[in-house]
């Protein structure tokens, strides 16, 4: 019954995914892609959370801290660049 | 079940992103397209059970190639003006 | 016992579908700084609500839940601003049915004091 729910969890995280990857594709400028970058990473985090829990080993969490942390100095970076070049 | 639906999924995504790194015109649209492929390997890293090897590619394949290459991507710009 | 796994499931389903919406959001929306909104506060709430459900299905994984949540809690706005400031920095235009433009007024307003002093 759980792992039910949570295959019908992560299906409906992946359909996420691919809408964020659709305005990946078809987005005007590079704002646009950047937003669809952060929006993946977010959803990701909580679908290594959904690995983790069907794995049922807890030192798959720390793949997710590693994720929180870094990918925002990437994203800061961009818009940095984005505005007026590092 | 689980696993065989994400791995087909995040194959789909990274073959669909390297194909937008290629064909794309703007050297920065690739760039970030380059960085998504390193967050989605590492997904597919974790789902062969190597955990140790999926936090080196998030940290090296998705921060600090896409830090380096916007870096440089700053120096090509100043010396052309 | 039972009944809070269940419990636990079904709020990781709800913020699931949270996921999907802010997805469904950034697909839909007709502007960059709608899109923003859509997408980041969705997905963060759907993110917190799915972290708390795995946290009450596997007893012993709060700790390392909790930090995960202030973390996002913390990066995920910041990373927002700045992308929806280099934009507005950048001149993205807003679609015909905004009302008001507050950054804007404040940097007008930032320059004239700078013209008199």
């Amino acid at each position: 019954m759980v792992d039910k729910i949570l295959i019908a969890a992560g299906i409906l995280m992946i359909l996420g995914i691919f809408l964020s990857l659709y305005r990946f594709i078809k987005g005007p400028d590079v704002s646009n892609r950047v937003i669809s970058f952060d929006v993946m990473t977010v959803i990701s985090v909580s679908v290594i959370a959904l690995i983790a829990h069907f794995a049922g080993r807890i030192i798959y969490l720390d793949v997710a801290l590693v994720y929180a942390l870094l990918s925002f100095v990437s994203v800061v970076v961009i818009a940095r660049y984005i505005e007026r070049g590092l | 079940m689980m696993n065989m639906i994400l791995a087909l999924s995040f194959e789909l995504i990274i073959l669909v992103l390297a194909i937008i790194a290629i064909h794309n015109k703007s050297l920065k649209i690739a760039i970030i397209a380059t960085g998504v492929i390193g967050l989605f390997a590492s997904v597919l890293y974790l789902l062969l059970a190597a955990p140790d090897v999926a936090m080196t590619e998030a940290s090296i394949g998705s921060g600090l190639t896409t830090i380096i290459f916007f870096y440089v991507l700053n120096k090509i710009r100043k010396t052309n003006d | 016992m039972e009944g809070i796994k269940i419990a636990g499931a079904i709020i990781t389903l709800v913020g699931a579908i949270f996921i999907f919406l802010g997805g469904l959001g950034l697909v839909r929306m007709p502007d960059l700084f709608n899109r923003i909104q859509a997408g980041t506060k969705a997905s963060t709430l759907g993110t917190i609500l799915s972290l708390i459900g795995l946290a009450m299905v596997n007893e012993g994984w709060i700790w390392k839940l909790l930090i995960i949540i202030v973390f996002v809690l913390i990066t995920n706005p910041v990373s927002s601003n700045m992308i929806a400031r280099a934009a507005h920095h950048r001149g993205e235009k807003l679609t015909g049915q905004t009302l008001t433009d507050m950054l804007e007024e404040e940097t007008d307003n930032s320059k004239e004091m700078e013209d008199e002093l």
